[in-house]
């Protein structure tokens, strides 16, 4: 599956219709409706175990929900995966080379480029490590490369979960400024976090999950001045009960 | 003592019938592991990978076929290419084709089975990432064998050290014919019948050193990749 350089940007309205994931008689996710038509980075926080990895992973289809309906600008999610990039919190990257890793998701355009790759390595600091077995980097280092792999087909949608969960401040504004400098570019990104500093720097809007459904979803300067739901409020203060 | 002195003679005077023997044998070996491996591999990585009714029975099967006695190989072999056998007409028995065939019976199971779990291991890690970048098919399977190729040569290593040391299924679909069947396991186990132990010794210190060499190759392998974390 390749992806084409100049794809139509038709990621948005992103919306979800009663999304239901039920094991066993516990409901995971318990009808999340929501809507996000604006461009821009959308933070999805909520307490552990809320649901948030689900709902990224019935986004990005790697999972089947067992009720509800998504789209993404009238496409269904299998439709549009080949315009969706994910990274998730554990790097998983194959046993070869930091170029070689790139190259393997290079799209077509972009392998016959050998330049490309080496400024996609260039822009996650990675440009000097490029001919090292990529495992042998450092969880940071192997995470600005998830990114720079991720961003290779350059992705109407852009989801991250918890992607920089385990990195040192310096390693995490460097990906949030890549983020950020990929939402410039158009492309609509939606990021799971706990950290709420980093919600608070990335976020346009922000949408609180909790016990698998959305409790909030609110611009990201109204949600850290005045949350409007008591969970919401409990969360950001610390004090949440599971 | 002094058959060992005479058998060390053997093998250092390079021997005419010893290295008869011991290219014969590597060369049935070696050629049945190629074939194996062309079998065994796609399919234990077909098997990790590929989800079907039915997969987990197969997978299964290939374990215990694993542990197949080699003279029971042998047996169905022997039937197979026997003149009243539904191959007979090919006129192999007491061949090395023979014996070749019977030791890709014997190995492509466990190429197969060994390389199902080395696969199943990285499918379990890759799997979400592999589809998030929309490879699949023929490509996953091939990433997955590049990926995966450490852990594969030692699974391949392993099924020569098992074709090369074994006796029951060859001598029964070779014949242990001089000059032409003979391979080391079986002219070691004549050899001792016989009484005539210096080459029989001579031989057993070779497939020792050969089965040395194998398990050395594997333990380099397996530390090579460790040190740039590829295992
Ligand atoms: N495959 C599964 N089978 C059964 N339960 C599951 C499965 N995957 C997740 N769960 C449960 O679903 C709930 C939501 O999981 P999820 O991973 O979405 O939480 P989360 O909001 O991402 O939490 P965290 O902040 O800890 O990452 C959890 O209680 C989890 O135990
Ligand atoms: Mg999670």
């Amino acid at each position: 599956m390749q992806r084409s350089a100049n794809m139509p940007r038709s990621i948005l309205p992103l919306s979800i219709c009663d999304l239901r994931l039920i094991k066993g008689d516990r409901a995971l996710l318990g009808g999340v409706n929501l809507m996000i038509d604006h461009p821009g980075i959308t933070v999805i926080m909520g307490p552990n175990g809320a649901g948030k990895s689900l709902l990224l992973r019935c986004l990005h289809g790697l999972i089947k929900p067992d009720f509800g309906r998504i789209t993404l600008g009238h496409q269904s999610v299998a439709d549009s995966s080949d315009q969706q990039a994910m990274v998730f919190q554990q790097p998983v990257l194959l046993r070869r080379t930091v170029l070689q890793n790139l190259a393997f998701a290079a799209p077509k355009t972009a392998k016959t480029d050998p330049q490309c790759l080496m400024r996609a390595l260039e822009s996650v600091n990675l440009a000097d490590r490029a001919h090292q077995p990529a495992r042998m980097l450092s969880g940071g280092e192997q995470q600005r490369l998830s990114l720079a792999r991720a961003l290779l087909s350059r992705p109407a949608l852009l989801l991250l979960d918890e992607a920089t969960a385990s990195l040192d401040p310096a390693s995490v504004l460097l990906i949030e400024s890549l983020v950020k400098a990929q939402s410039a570019q158009g492309t609509k990104v939606i990021l799971v976090s706990h950290d709420q500093g980093q919600a608070r720097r990335m976020a346009d809007e922000v949408v609180f999950i909790s016990n698998g459904q959305v409790a909030e979803q609110s611009p990201a300067e109204q949600f850290f001045t005045a949350p409007q739901t008591p969970v919401a409020q409990a969360y950001l203060a610390g004090e949440i009960s599971f | 003592m002094d058959s060992l002195v005479e058998a060390f003679r053997l093998i250092i005077s390079l021997d005419a019938d010893l290295f008869e023997i011991l290219w014969l044998s590597i060369k049935v070996s070696l050629v049945a592991l190629i074939i194996a491996a062309f079998i065994g591999l796609p399919l234990g990585t077909y098997l990790a990978i590929t989800k079907f009714p039915g997969r987990k029975f197969c997978i299964l099967l290939l374990n215990a076929l694993m542990g197949m006695p080699p003279v029971v190989v042998g047996l169905m072999v022997y039937l197979l290419l026997s003149r009243s056998g539904p191959l007979g007409w090919l006129g192999l028995l007491y061949t090395p084709t023979a014996m070749i065939i019977a030791q890709v019976v014997l190995i492509t199971p466990i190429i197969a089975a060994l390389s199902n779990q080395v696969i199943e291991h990285l499918h379990q890690e890759y799997s979400d990432t592999f589809y998030s970048m929309g490879v699949t098919g023929r490509r996953a399977v091939a990433a997955y064998l590049v990926d995966a190729r450490y852990a594969l040569t030692t699974c391949i290593l392993a099924g020569f050290g098992r074709a090369i040391a074994e006796v029951g299924a060859v001598i029964i679909v070779g014949g242990n014919i001089d000059h032409l069947t003979r391979v080391m396991t079986t002219a070691i186990a004549l050899e001792t019948s016989k009484g005539n132990l210096t080459l029989a010794l001579a031989l057993g210190a070779v497939l020792l050193a050969l089965s040395l060499l194998v398990n050395a190759l594997v333990i380099g392998v397996r530390e090579y990749a460790a040190k740039r974390q590829y295992a």
